[in-house]
């Protein structure tokens, strides 16, 4: 298998994905024949409104009215200058309803599946961030909610999996595997083999069979299109770099997709280091994983010398996945993204840090992003700007921030 | 180049319908693994589907996904898997073994490497369930050069569109998934499968075998009057789950649960 060697310079997001859903090597339909006419139709139907005005409007209305966008791009003054160097931005995806990026894609696919008629949606979840999204637009149109997450994951993000049966959801416990996020996707897809024709399967990130890595990444794109405007408005510039965390990578996509073919901005995703890559308890397929296939597509992937998935580890259950979105696969093979790992201690750290000098508690997975910031910034001048992509809210960490600190609730 | 094993069984058989019992290799070990395959071939197999365990199995019901959690609790690997097909060999140059399974373990290997291995084992054929035939060329054309069949799925959900074009791709035969569900599924409509089975052989001249959701003599009796081949998957792993630690038992009951369904199919084709 050959890597991509494709030029990034110019016609990159006209050119990519193929009709097929390929980005160079990556990407594509690694699934069983029952869903092949699904996704098929799937896929028609995403072509037909990605370019359809009255889909692209509704959609736009749903942001503004339901979701609350645009949220700001906020100038993080103080910590900008106790870092000493570039100017900090965050862009506040914490501040959309339900507290995180993912409702963008979740408004996005549930348009969708009404216009196609389907009537029961599932989906998985890893931190019930996703799962609060679905549910919430799954009770907004009306719509049966079936969400799939792993057993440990239940114990881990009990008070998500309140909001979702308090918004009408059924959580179903997965106990298969390693009763984490990737199981709940197997789950997820079963449940779709067997219930093809009334079933719409809303993934919550940039990952899957085509055309959901371009679905996700057009539906959080919004998020790098509204960097770039305020940006201009503030600084009269685009930034030098923007920055985000990289689970699945789908509120990266969204930052980083309106910006590739500016090639003076720098895009850097920031992937969980867990332990440290050294110790291989972590969630970095990018940084110390090798490509694959797996859940419906060919990307870089946690798994042993024999192709076995392997677990993995994050304190942030949200990037706690084994495997990433093809286009971040490809993005980094052609060189357009550096990704690089920050560790659960540095997370932690920057968690921290931001409670206390920006008054903002981000989730744990966003706070990868701010740590590798912290790296970033002191080394570059004071008229440089760096955007972080503040994908979510904290305060659906405190059980394990206060775990971790021996505090009990 | 010569027929293929797979081919060869077929041709012989006649009117008579070839029964393709599944076990997932390593389960609970190799050695039961190799064992399990003779008892098979006693019992009345054609071809013998053997799993690759798989972290995760996304198209397969508890009872596989429970199975493939055992055998890779031995870190069963696609090479050692191989090398028992290579065993199984040594005294059995007839029955047919097919490999069933997920791409990735072969993705890790090499497509190159894998069916040159496979060849050498003496494998005939490989179906992977996540690589639909659009994804599949590359992987079709090493097998092809070491005169390996590529199988592929055929489902209640294939529109008549892709199903020529699939049944071109695919040899040896074609694996029609009788439901809308993972392995081990129990709805099952007898009617529905004969007639969509015969929609597949006026399209195409490739043997069907028909599989999912087939638990006992009756249904598989009842399949084989359409189908040329019937496959049996979660219904003989359940025994292997239930008693593998037992191996008298476990034969015993292999041998007669695959041998009720030989024999069933065989009267309902005197009767037919």
């Amino acid at each position: 298998m050959n890597t991509a060697t494709e030029s990034f310079d110019g016609q990159i997001t006209q050119q990519y994905p193929d009709k097929k859903g390929h980005f160079g090597v990556y990407g594509g339909s690694f699934i069983a024949e029952t869903l092949m006419d699904p996704v098929t139709e799937l896929q028609e139907a995403y072509e037909r409104y990605r370019l359809d005005n009255e889909f692209i409007a509704e959609f736009e209305w749903e942001l503004k009215n339901f979701v609350g966008r645009p949220n700001p791009l906020y100038h993080a003054r103080r910590w900008s200058t106790e870092l000493g160097g570039a100017q900090i931005w965050l862009k506040r995806e914490d501040l959309n309803h339900t507290g995180a990026h993912k409702i963008n894609n979740t408004v996005g696919q549930a348009l969708l599946a009404r216009r196609m008629g389907k009537k029961r949606i599932i989906a998985e979840t890893g931190a019930g961030q996703h799962g609060v999204a679905t549910a919430t637009v799954c009770a907004r149109w009306g719509m049966e909610c079936i969400v799939y997450m792993g057993e440990e994951d239940i114990v881990r993000q009990a008070p998500n999996v309140f909001r979702m049966k308090l918004l009408g959801a059924t959580v179903v416990p997965v106990t298969s595997g390693s009763r984490t996020l990737k199981d709940a996707l197997n789950e997820a897809m079963r449940d779709w083999v067997g219930n093809v024709d009334d079933t719409f399967y809303i993934i919550g990130t940039a990952a899957g069979p085509h055309p959901y890595p371009t679905m996700v990444r057009d539906f959080n794109s919004v998020i790098g299109k509204e960097i770039k405007e305020q940006s201009l408005e503030h600084t009269g510039r685009l930034p030098d770099a923007v920055v985000a965390c990289v689970g699945g990578g789908s509120n990266a996509i969204g930052a980083f997709h309106p910006f590739l073919e500016d090639s003076e901005v720098a895009l850097v995703g920031v992937e969980a280091g867990g332990d440290g890559l050294e110790t291989g308890r972590h969630a970095a397929p990018l940084s110390a994983g090798k490509p694959g296939v797996l859940h419906g597509n060919r990307t870089y992937l946690m798994e042993d010398d024999a192709g076995q998935i392997i677990e993995t580890h994050s304190v942030s259950a949200g990037l706690d996945y084994p495997g990433v979105g093809p286009e971040h696969a490809w993005l980094k093979d052609i060189g357009r993204v550096q990704y690089v790992a920050a560790t659960d201690t540095e997370a932690l750290e920057a968690t921290h840090k931001l409670c206390r000098i920006e008054g903002i508690i981000p989730a744990l997975e966003s706070a990868h992003a701010l740590a590798h910031a912290v790296k970033m910034a002191p080394s570059m001048s004071t008229d440089k700007n760096i955007v972080v992509n503040l994908s979510g809210r904290g305060d659906k960490d405190i059980n394990t921030l206060a775990d971790i600190e021996g505090i009990t609730l | 180049m010569s027929q293929s094993r797979i081919a060869a069984r077929f041709t012989e058989a006649g009117n008579r319908k070839l029964l393709v019992p599944y076990i997932t290799a390593g389960d609970p070990d190799l050695g039961v693994t190799l064992a399990l395959m003779h008892t098979l071939v006693k019992a009345g197999a054609d071809v013998i589907e053997l799993g690759i365990p798989f972290s995760d199995p996304m198209a397969d019901g508890p009872v596989i996904q429970a199975a493939c959690e055992r055998a890779l609790k031995n870190n069963v690997t696609l090479v050692q898997v191989m090398e028992t097909v290579k065993q199984f060999r040594e005294t059995d140059d007839h029955t047919a073994v097919v490999l069933m399974g997920y791409m990735n373990p072969v993705e890790i290997l090499g497509y190159a490497k894998f069916a040159a291995l496979a060849a050498d084992a003496g494998v005939d054929g490989v179906l992977t369930v996540d690589l639909p035939p659009e994804e599949a060329g590359e992987l079709v054309a090493e097998l092809r050069s070491h005169n390996l069949d590529s199988i592929f799925l055929l489902s209640p959900t294939t529109p008549d569109s892709r199903l020529r074009e699939v049944c071109d791709k695919a040899s040896g035969y074609i694996y029609y998934v009788s439901l809308k569900g993972v392995t081990g599924a129990a709805n099952l409509d007898t009617a529905e499968v004969a007639s969509k089975v015969e929609h597949i052989k006026s399209i195409s001249q490739i043997p069907v075998a028909v599989g999912f959701g087939i638990r006992d003599a009756a249904s598989a009796a009842a399949i084989s009057e359409t189908a040329d081949a019937i496959v049996v998957g979660s219904v003989l792993v359940a025994l292997v789950g239930e008693h593998g630690q037992d191996p008298d038992t476990l034969h015993e009951k292999m041998f007669d649960t695959v041998n009720g369904m030989r024999t069933a199919m065989d009267q309902a084709g005197v009767s037919a």
